[in-house]
């Protein structure tokens, strides 16, 4: 290179253009080594640029397929709200979601890539009771906060670690006592039951019968159907004759033909039909054959259809998740939300915000601190983070808990009919988490 | 429920079984009666059927059976160019050599499953019935005034129901038609009966073995769209058929037509029977502890002749 380092004139340019090789090196190296500084170095701003990663154990594939895509809208449109809101400490919240296929075997692994291989800050998301309770234990030796969404007892009932939280959606004991005054008093005391056979129908058929019994009922027949059957009417005989109301409960991608099949095998007689509205989540009640459905009783935690008395909290929420007046996608009628169950992933993903923000998280090393400000929640009061209604956490079994509806079809509509209270869902605790070492 | 009324109902869901069963049965026997080739995609093409019928069903405006009607049609001819094509790309190439199609057809089970939940999506898709109307049975009690006609809650069934088991059982004798009477089926039994012969005889053996791997794609996606108005098309219903459609025509005997419709009603009456009455998990262990019991003592099958 030739550098007229005589010339006064040009001796500015020439420093600043001219490239020698040993400089050009030089930089090389400098920039290599500022590529490999440690983490801590590159977010020297309090870590407030690197975001927080939450990973999303989501049901995209396999039976629960169905839940899995609302799961998965809510939780970004809850994203969406908290990131334009500032995110959590300052720092923004990245979902990393992952399908585990709704087999428990799957969802350990899909953990395990979470706090291993995405470095995520907590798990979050899980429906399907046998997938919680496959995965959670990884969890708990993985210490990653768990949190799901899933309805399952399993969290308040012990089985469970520490690191298991689930403070977005009643359990279904919770639902179940809540229920049993409605059924008994208002349509019939003796009950047959219909429920899938795996760890949430479980939940339904143990904790029924004692809720019936205390209202003075009974449960006649116990029926379990596994929840990936696809023809339901060689189960439906074993319904006893005498059965006043039958309490059906059914998951699984066939649930449109189970109900169908009901209307099918009772045509039109029968006892009273009280259902749980997982048998029809992401099912149209327009559906052709549902007709029998008109004035019978569905449980719901939150209700589909825009009820009169809608709190502006909840319409925000709906248009946020971008569902319409009857639950279904905006852009797609067909297309029918799971709205009875979702919003726990918008609730949950507030109380993970509101965990972090108490806890004054920064990084992984506080993962116990988040739980233990998770843990020191009790009231939550209705708000846009708490669209369902208001709630209570019991921080000892690690279990929210909150308003159940009931809801009648009414001309194609489900209408409420009742709210029970908290009060009418508590039970007592059947054990103390906080006592449990990290 | 009483004894007797229970009964009509098992053997009436049972018969749907069993007509939805003979049929996919029937094409995977034939398959291999011909061939020599053990499908184990055949369940995917009859998922495909249903997956197919929802998807004519709904791109057709009017009536529900202007939709079905036009899925009956298409939906296994398909279904059935699809096999063909599957035939003469892969198949063809490995020789038909039995060890190496059975493994060409998982790969082709995969690849269909995984195409289907990626373009279809992992939801349940109804297809509405071109008719459906719910037939209450009556039942005959002996109560103080002598014999008298009750209509029990829950003994019924549907029209549609009804129509499965009717036309299956027509379709069923259009094939035994088209193997014993037609020119087609003759050649069809002469590849069977011996390949090196056919080809000296002037039978395209290749072309033959196109059209019968086509034939049985189209039986199961046939079945397939007759079921789905009661059950729904789900990317991942083949795996059931593909079980029971193995265990009917290994207790039926490979490649025998009327032992594979036998064992089906068999099966599918035992299994809407024994579902009912005990458990449908009790009714898969019986009828694969017949499968075993067949294999151990009668291994070419009950109509099975002895092949050397």
């Amino acid at each position: 290179m030739t550098t007229p380092k005589t010339d006064p004139a040009n001796g500015l340019k020439a420093r600043v253009t001219g490239t020698t090789r040993r400089g050009a090196l030089s930089t090389l190296a400098g920039g290599v080594a500022a590529a490999s500084l440690p983490m801590w170095a590159r977010y020297t701003h309090a870590q407030t640029a690197e975001p927080i990663k939450i990973g999303f154990q989501v049901h995209r594939t396999g039976i629960g397929a169905a839940y899995g895509r609302w799961y998965d809208r809510t939780t970004q449109a809850a994203v969406k709200l908290i990131n334009d809101g500032g995110g959590i400490n300052g720092r923004m919240v990245e979902i990393v979601a992952e399908d585990d296929g709704t087999d428990p075997k799957r969802g350990a692994e899909v953990v395990e890539k979470f706090a291993n291989q995405h470095g995520c800050d907590i798990g979050f998301g899980t429906l399907f009771s046998h997938v919680v309770i496959g995965s959670a234990p990884r969890a708990g030796e993985l210490k990653l906060p768990y949190f799901v969404v899933s309805e399952g007892t399993h969290v308040s009932s012990g089985m469970l670690n520490r690191y298991t939280l689930q403070p977005g959606i009643t359990d279904v004991r919770s639902q179940v006592i809540a229920m049993a005054p409605f059924i008994t008093e208002t349509l019939g005391k003796k009950v047959t039951m219909i429920f899938p056979d795996y760890g949430f129908g479980y939940d339904h058929r143990d904790n029924l019968a004692p809720a019936i019994e205390a209202q003075g009922g009974e449960v006649i027949a116990k029926i379990a159907i596994p929840p990936s059957e696809t023809s339901f009417t060689k189960y439906f005989p074993r319904i006893p004759r005498d059965t006043e109301v039958l309490y059906h409960v059914m998951v699984g991608p066939a649930v449109l033909t189970f109900v169908k099949e009901l209307g099918e095998f009772f045509g039109g007689r029968g006892p009273a039909l009280f259902g749980f509205i997982d048998s029809l989540e992401a099912v149209t009640i327009n559906s052709p054959g549902l007709e029998f459905l008109e004035n019978t009783y569905f449980w719901e935690g939150m209700c589909r259809h825009q009820q009169s008395d809608e709190s502006p909290h909840e319409t925000a929420y709906r248009a946020a998740v971008g569902v319409d007046g009857r639950g279904a996608a905006l852009n797609d009628g067909r297309d029918v939300s799971t709205y009875a169950h979702m919003f726990g992933c918008w609730e949950t993903l507030h109380v993970i915000k509101a965990g972090m923000e108490a806890a004054g998280y920064r990084g992984p090393k506080d993962r116990a601190a988040l739980i233990e400000a998770v843990e020191a929640m009790t009231d939550m009061p209705e708000s846009l983070a708490h669209p369902q209604g208001d709630k209570v956490f019991n921080g000892k079994t690690h279990q929210v808990f909150g308003h159940q509806n009931i809801s009648r079809v009414e001309g194609g509509k489900l209408v409420r009919v009742h709210r029970t209270s908290i009060e009418d869902s508590v039970y007592p605790d059947a054990v103390d988490y906080t006592t449990r070492p990290f | 429920m009483e004894l007797g009324p229970y009964l009509v109902l098992a053997t009436l869901e049972g018969a749907i079984t069993a007509a939805v069963l003979a049929l996919t049965a029937v094409g995977l026997s034939l398959v291999f009666g011909v061939m020599r080739v053990v499908n184990i995609a055949h369940g995917e093409f009859f998922m495909l059927g249903a997956v197919l019928a929802w998807w004519i069903a709904q791109s057709v405006a009017g009536h529900p059976a202007i939709g079905f009607a036009l899925a009956l049609i298409f939906a296994p001819l398909l279904v059935g160019a699809l096999a063909v094509a599957a035939d003469m790309t892969i198949l063809k190439r490995l020789n038909y050599d039995p060890e190496r199609t059975i493994v060409a057809t998982i790969g082709l089970l995969y690849i269909i499953q995984q195409l289907t939940l990626m373009g279809y999506g992992p939801d349940a898709r109804p297809v509405e019935a071109p008719f459906n109307t719910r037939l209450a049975i009556p039942w005959f009690e002996r109560g103080a005034e002598g014999w008298q006609m009750i209509w029990p809650w829950g003994l019924g069934t549907t029209t549609y129901k009804l129509a499965v088991i009717g036309a299956a059982a027509m379709i069923l004798c259009a094939v035994w038609a088209l193997m014993t009477r037609s020119r087609i089926g003759l050649v069809m039994r002469a590849t069977q009966a011996d390949r090196e012969m056919a080809l000296a005889f002037g039978i395209p053996v290749e072309r033959v073995y196109a059209l019968v791997f086509g034939f049985g794609a189209a039986l199961a996606a046939l079945a397939a769209v007759l079921i789905v108005p009661i059950q729904q098309a789900h990317y991942l219903m083949g795996g059931d058929p593909l079980l029971l459609s193995f265990i009917v025509v290994i207790i039926g005997g490979l490649g025998s037509l009327p032992g594979t419709v036998l064992a089906a009603v068999l099966i599918g009456l035992s299994d809407g029977i024994i579902s009912v009455f005990f458990s449908p998990t009790l009714a898969k262990i019986i009828a694969t502890l017949l499968v075993a019991l067949v294999l151990v003592f009668r291994p070419q099958g009950l109509f099975g002749g002895r092949r050397t």
